[in-house]
Parts: C-alpha cells; sequence; structure tokens
C-alpha cells in the first residue's frame, strides 16, 4: 500500500541518519551513514547483499540529508545504484551495498527529464573516450558508471581524469569527468543503457524531492525559531503578522511538499505505473518550494542571514542548485504536460 | 462492535423495515429509533455508542440497499454543527426534542452567529438578549439584533444562536447560547443576494423575539465555550472523502484543454500545468491529512488543506476565464435565484470565477487561518490584544 506516512522503521532510520550526519567532519558523516548504518544497500535486495528495502527509505535517508545540508555523496549513489539495479549489474552490486564502494553515474547533474542517453562519450571495444561535465559526487566514487549510445560501461575511478568545478552548491562537489581511452567494462547493450538511464532518473528524481523537503523543512524550523527569539520594537519579530503569514503560507507549501515527495519516493519504489508522473510532479512541486523556503530563510533572519558565517547560504544554494539538477520545474511540467494528456499544442 | 455485527444489524432492521414498501420518513424515524442514523451517539438517541469510524460502513449498507437518505446536503448545518453541541450541552430533555427531526430532516436548522459588525472577530457580536417574560408569562429571554450569512434560514424551523445577555463583561464572557424558534414573531428572513446575482444566503432581523429559558444551551454567560464545540465541527466537517485526480475545478479546466486545442499557446500551456501540479499537491496533501487521522495523529493540517484550497480554486477559475477569451465574457444568468447549495460542476466559468471569490472568506478567511497556523502550529506569538480586559460595550467601534 503506498501510504503517504511515515513507518515506525521509517522513522528509527530517521533517527539513526540524523545521528550520524551530526558531525564536524564530512569525510566521517560519509562513512557512517553508507557503511556504519548501512544505507548504501538499503534499495539492494538481500541476494545482493543489500537491506532488501526500497527507495521509499532511500528518499527518508535523502530528506535527512537535505536537512542537514550534508556534503555526503547519496545523490550520486542514488543515481548510479538504480542505474546497476535496472542493468542487474549482480556482480558490482556486493560491493556496493556493504558501503565500502561508491559507484556513481557519470551524467550532467542538469539532465533534464527525458532527455535522451548523451553522446559526450563514445565507446571504442572496451575502452571509454570523451568528456562529461558538471557530475555530482564523481570526486568521492571508487567506481564511475557511464551511460553511451553504445552501452552502459563500468570504469574505474582511476582511469578517469576529473577537475574539480567551482559550484553555485558547496555542499555538492561537482568535476568535469574526461575518459582518455579508459578501460571499461560493458554492463550492458545500447538498449540496456537507455533502460537503466531512465530509471535512474527517474529514482533520482523522487529521492532528491526528498532531499529538498528536507531542505525546506530545516529552513522553515530554523527560521520560526529564529522569529520567536529576535526582538525588534520592543517585540519578537515573529509577532508581526506580516512575518507569521509568510510563514504559515510557507508551511503550507512544506505541507504539500511532504505529501507529494512520499507519494513519488512510494511511487518508485513500487514500480507503480503512475511513478513517471509522480516523480515529475515531486520535481515540479517541491524544487520551488525548497527555494522559496530557503529564500525566505535568508530574508526574514534579516542581516544575520546574509552572512558567511551564518548556515542559511548553505540551503539556499543547495536549494536553487537542486532546483537546476534532474531538470527544472518547467522541464518536468512540460514532461508531465505529455505524461497526463495535456499537450502544449 | 465488530463491522460483521453493525452490517448484521442493519440487515435486520432493512428485513423489518422495506425501504420500497416504507414511507421515507417512516423510515427514517426507525432507523433513528433502532440506533442506526449517527452510530456514534448514545443508545436512545438516535445511536450505539460506537465510534465515529463506524460510520461509513452503515451508510454503505442503507446505500447499498437503496433505502432513503436524510439528504444530508440540506441539512448540512443541524448535522454537523448544531447536533454536536446538542449533544454536548444540552439537557436530556432538549436532546430528546431536537436530535431526531434533525436527523431525519423534518426540521431543518440554521447558524445566527456572524453579524454585520462581527465576523472574523465573532466574540464581538452584539446582538442582545435581555431577561423578559413570554407570552404565558414564561420566563425568558428578549432577543434584538441583526446576523448575516445564514444559509438555509429561508426553509429553516430552527436555529442556534449567539447572542450577548452582558454587555459589561469583557466580550468572550458576555454571551448565551440559545436555540431560536425561527417561526416565533419579530423574527424577518431575507434574502442576500451575492456578487454571483444569486442568494446563498440570507439577513436574519430578530426584533424583540421571545426566547424560552428553556430553550438555553449551557449557562448564562457561556456562550463562547459552548460555540467551541460548533465550531470545532465545522472544521471536522471540511475533511471529506477521498478525491480522483483532476476533481473539482482543475477537471473542468482539463477538459476545456482537451476539448479546445484552438485556445492552447505555449504559454498558457505553462501556467495550466503549474495549476494541474498545485491541484495534484493539494490533493495529496489532503490525502494524507485524511491517512493521519485515520492513524488517530491529531494534525492541524485542516487549515492548510481549507487555505490551499481557496486559493487553488481562485487561480484555476481565472485562469479558465482567460483562456477561453471571447467565452469568458460571457455570463450564465443574472437571474436572482436560491440555491441550496455550491454547484462547481454544472455552473459555467464565469461562475466559478465569481464564487471562487467567496472560498477565501467563508468558513474562516485566509488570512485568519494563517493566523490560526502561526499561533497554533508554529507557536509563533499571538497578536497583541487591544480588547482583552475590556468590557464589551467600551469597545472602539
Amino acid at each position: 500500500m503506498n501510504t503517504l506516512l511515515y513507518t515506525d522503521v521509517e522513522q528509527e532510520l530517521r533517527a539513526s541518519v540524523r545521528q550520524a550526519l551530526d558531525r564536524p567532519a564530512g569525510g566521517d558523516a560519509s562513512r557512517a551513514l553508507f557503511a556504519g548504518i548501512g544505507c548504501a544497500g538499503l534499495a539492494v535486495p538481500e541476494e545482493f547483499g543489500g537491506a532488501g528495502a526500497s527507495w521509499r527509505e532511500a528518499a527518508v535517508v535523502a530528506e535527512e540529508v537535505g536537512r542537514a545540508a550534508a556534503p555526503v555523496p547519496w545523490l550520486g549513489s542514488v543515481l548510479g545504484t538504480a542505474a546497476l539495479l535496472s542493468a542487474g549489474a549482480g556482480d558490482l552490486l556486493p560491493a556496493v551495498a556493504s558501503g565500502g564502494l561508491l559507484a556513481v553515474l557519470v551524467l550532467p547533474l542538469s539532465t533534464p527529464p527525458g532527455a535522451p542517453v548523451p553522446a559526450t562519450v563514445r565507446a571504442d571495444g572496451q575502452a571509454l573516450t570523451g568528456t562529461v561535465t558538471p557530475v555530482a559526487d564523481a570526486r568521492d566514487a571508487g567506481l564511475l558508471i557511464v551511460p553511451t549510445p553504445d552501452g552502459l560501461y563500468a570504469v574505474d575511478a582511476a582511469h578517469a581524469e576529473q577537475t574539480p568545478v567551482t559550484a553555485l552548491d558547496q555542499t555538492r562537489p561537482l568535476s568535469t569527468v574526461t575518459f582518455s581511452s579508459a578501460p571499461a567494462t560493458r554492463l550492458g547493450d545500447a538498449a540496456a543503457a537507455g533502460e537503466a538511464w531512465r530509471a535512474a532518473l527517474r529514482v533520482g528524481a523522487a529521492v532528491l524531492a526528498g532531499e529538498q523537503l528536507g531542505v525546506a523543512d530545516w529552513c522553515l524550523s530554523s527560521t520560526v525559531d529564529y522569529v520567536k527569539a529576535r526582538y525588534q520594537f520592543a517585540r519578537p519579530v515573529g509577532s508581526f503578522q506580516a512575518v507569521k503569514h509568510r510563514l504559515a503560507q510557507l508551511w503550507v507549501e512544506v505541507t504539500q511538499a511532504r505529501a507529494v515527495a512520499r507519494y513519488a519516493a512510494g511511487c518508485v519504489a513500487d514500480r507503480d505505473p503512475d511513478a513517471p508522473v509522480a516523480a515529475s510532479l515531486a520535481q515540479a512541486h517541491c524544487g520551488p518550494v525548497a527555494v522559496r523556503a530557503a529564500e525566505e530563510c535568508v530574508q526574514l533572519h534579516g542581516g544575520i542571514g546574509f552572512t558567511w558565517e551564518h548556515r542559511a547560504h548553505w540551503y539556499l544554494k543547495r536549494a536553487k542548485a537542486a532546483a537546476i539538477a534532474l531538470g527544472t520545474a518547467t522541464q518536468h511540467r512540460a514532461v508531465l504536460g505529455e505524461l497526463v494528456s495535456l499537450p502544449p499544442r | 462492535m465488530q463491522t460483521d455485527e453493525l452490517t448484521g444489524r442493519v440487515r435486520e432492521f432493512l428485513a423489518a423495515h422495506d425501504p420500497a414498501a416504507t414511507d421515507r420518513l417512516d423510515f427514517l424515524r426507525a432507523r433513528f429509533d433502532a440506533g442506526l442514523a449517527w452510530v456514534s451517539f448514545p443508545v436512545g438517541l438516535g445511536g450505539l455508542g460506537l465510534p465515529r469510524a463506524a460510520q461509513p460502513v452503515v451508510d454503505a449498507a442503507f446505500a447499498a440497499a437503496g433505502a432513503p437518505d436524510n439528504d444530508p446536503r440540506r441539512i448540512g448545518i443541524g448535522l454537523g454543527m448544531a447536533a454536536p453541541t446538542i449533544l454536548r450541552h444540552g439537557t436530556d430533555e432538549q436532546r430528546r426534542r431536537w436530535l431526531r427531526p434533525l436527523w431525519t430532516g423534518e426540521e431543518v436548522w440554521c447558524q445566527l452567529f456572524s453579524e454585520p459588525g462581527a465576523g472574523s472577530d465573532l466574540a464581538a457580536l452584539g446582538t442582545r438578549a435581555v431577561p423578559g417574560a413570554g407570552p404565558d408569562g414564561l420566563d425568558g429571554w428578549i432577543v434584538n439584533g441583526q446576523k448575516v450569512w445564514t444559509s438555509m434560514a429561508h426553509q429553516a424551523r430552527w436555529a442556534i444562536l449567539l447572542a450577548r445577555t452582558d454587555p459589561d463583561l469583557p466580550k468572550h464572557q458576555g454571551i448565551t447560547y440559545f436555540v431560536c424558534d425561527l417561526t416565533h414573531p419579530g423574527v424577518e428572513v431575507r434574502p442576500l443576494r451575492q456578487l454571483t446575482g444569486e442568494a446563498e444566503f440570507n439577513e436574519v432581523f430578530l426584533t424583540d423575539v421571545w426566547i424560552p429559558d428553556g430553550y438555553r444551551l449551557g449557562g448564562t454567560g457561556d456562550g463562547w465555550r459552548v460555540a467551541q464545540t460548533t465550531l470545532m465541527n465545522e472544521r471536522v466537517a471540511i475533511g471529506g472523502g477521498a478525491v480522483p485526480r483532476e476533481a473539482g475545478m482543475i477537471g473542468a479546466l482539463a477538459r476545456t484543454w482537451r476539448e479546445r486545442p484552438e485556445l492552447r499557446s505555449p504559454a498558457a500551456h505553462d501556467a495550466l500545468m503549474k495549476l494541474w501540479v498545485a491541484a495534484e499537491a493539494g490533493r495529496l496533501a489532503a490525502t494524507r491529512l485524511r491517512e493521519q487521522l485515520a492513524a488517530g495523529q491529531p494534525g492541524a493540517e485542516g487549515s492548510a488543506v481549507k487555505y490551499a484550497f481557496a486559493r487553488l480554486n481562485q487561480e484555476v477559475s481565472g485562469f479558465e476565464l482567460e483562456l477561453l477569451g471571447a467565452d469568458g465574457l460571457t455570463y450564465e444568468d443574472w437571474t436572482m435565484r436560491r440555491p441550496s447549495h455550491v454547484d462547481w460542476e454544472n455552473r459555467s466559468p464565469g461562475y466559478r470565477y465569481l464564487r471562487a471569490r467567496g472560498n477565501s472568506i467563508e468558513g474562516g478567511t485566509s488570512e485568519i487561518l494563517c493566523n490560526i497556523i502561526a499561533e497554533r502550529v508554529l507557536g509563533l506569538p499571538p497578536e497583541p490584544r487591544a480588547d482583552k480586559d475590556i468590557a464589551w460595550k467600551d469597545l472602539p467601534r
């Protein structure tokens, strides 16, 4: 049953993830998340060494990653794992599920929904040549999953050249990945590559919505806390209706985003026929909500919210970049129109 | 009581009272007397003392047998607001007198709360009730004042009424809750024509209307507390059942888009899809709220659902008119009519646009809902109150 509520197990998972991410250094948090509490294998079936849970639980992890604006490669891992699962790469999955091997999908992070497999990397026998940019989370990857028009390939990260990109979102590392006759393992033919590509984009959109929900939720709750404590004109600024109503409206939007994100996670977890609609709906709705929440967070914090010292800017940058990642709301609305028989012309 | 046992009781009842062969009113009275009316009410008052969740099973079993219903849309105020208040605050005599004909629909109820000078600030109401003897020398109250936005007053026999009994106390303290017999002399009901051209509502003028003291619900001066039962039940009633995708106004807009390709343009398409996404987000949020309530997790999300619904209806209906172009310049009919309910589906786009303006005003304005969310959900400080410790008669107005 596709419930929109959280199960008790999911709430326990949330608590563990929150604890794991509550560390000063990002590297430690990654290890704790992937291997320590076993998030890496959440959506991987038990026969491949995974936890046999689903993308629903992966989305709960994403919520916490978003809430912490944690610089952990969760989105990259979700995209890579979704592609490997689609391709049935049984020999690679156990290492990935254990948290020992981070497999990341090599795609431009701004790839819109419905885009074809890019032709920027070509296969020549068992060697790949080409460049993809900007790729998220590849910096820490051990294995790069590369979709090409000829087929799906896996490349040892050591055989690719990476140039860091100065990213708008400082919490999600981007790089340019270049292959120069890099030795590669073929995981599937062109059809399998296309299938893995579409599956990864769909799962990625749904899980990213969880992250956006987490970002929005943190922005709302931290702003509410702030306006209760901040006094001007001898009153908490949160007692002014102009401020209260903005936050009430934001709460309504976050409440809706939670329902939409949960629906999308449930649909991709259950391979529901409505999953393509649910995933694009989630990006069309949750992306803009997270951006608005972060912008309101900066505004309602006043001067302190504009400083480098305050965390608000991490969330603003994360939200804005996430709204472009895997397609903008406008691009997802266009796709939705086709999916629900509301054609543009 | 298990579901099986409950449906068994309905079966037994139907065996003894064939819906096809029984007079409608006799059938409904018998259903009430069997405790199968509102099963969450006590035994003897139309119920079996069961949880509210048991009601849909009973209603479905009666509907499946083709039994007559009590036309709940016509008596919504009685069922949703008057009845829970009478049950909670009424005397045994009051419950016995009023609940049965209320449920069967023999007696329609309306609500005399809002006044021209007391809208969002309901507690500021100024309709006065002073002690006075009736025609037979019976103890009671003489009521004078004006009420507004009263749906069904032109068909109702009874009204729940808030009136001020002590103007020297602060506004929340001097109010008393009454039941008013609308057949009494001095009650004048006038249609209140609204901007759609028709009149769903009324104005009610009360001039020296006598109310026996036995029609008081709760103590003198206790009316505000009693009214909380009424108002809480109004918000619960908004919940409703699960709705499918593209239900409501977005469905009408989507139909227009599909049937009239000549209206399409790229800019209009993105605007359409923004509204489609907003409608779907609102629908899923309402679905999640129902799941929360069913799981016993109380949610203040009801205010959020109502707020979002009003905004969406207004945006969708406004866009639909513009999309229609020349057709958007027309209106169905300005003839004054008296509809008993709002019909979004079968009315014109112009009507939908105009009627939707009321959605953010009726049943709590969007501004008041934002205050409720901010204060009760987010815990933000309340508005500074200038009227809290001042006698009602001394309030600025």
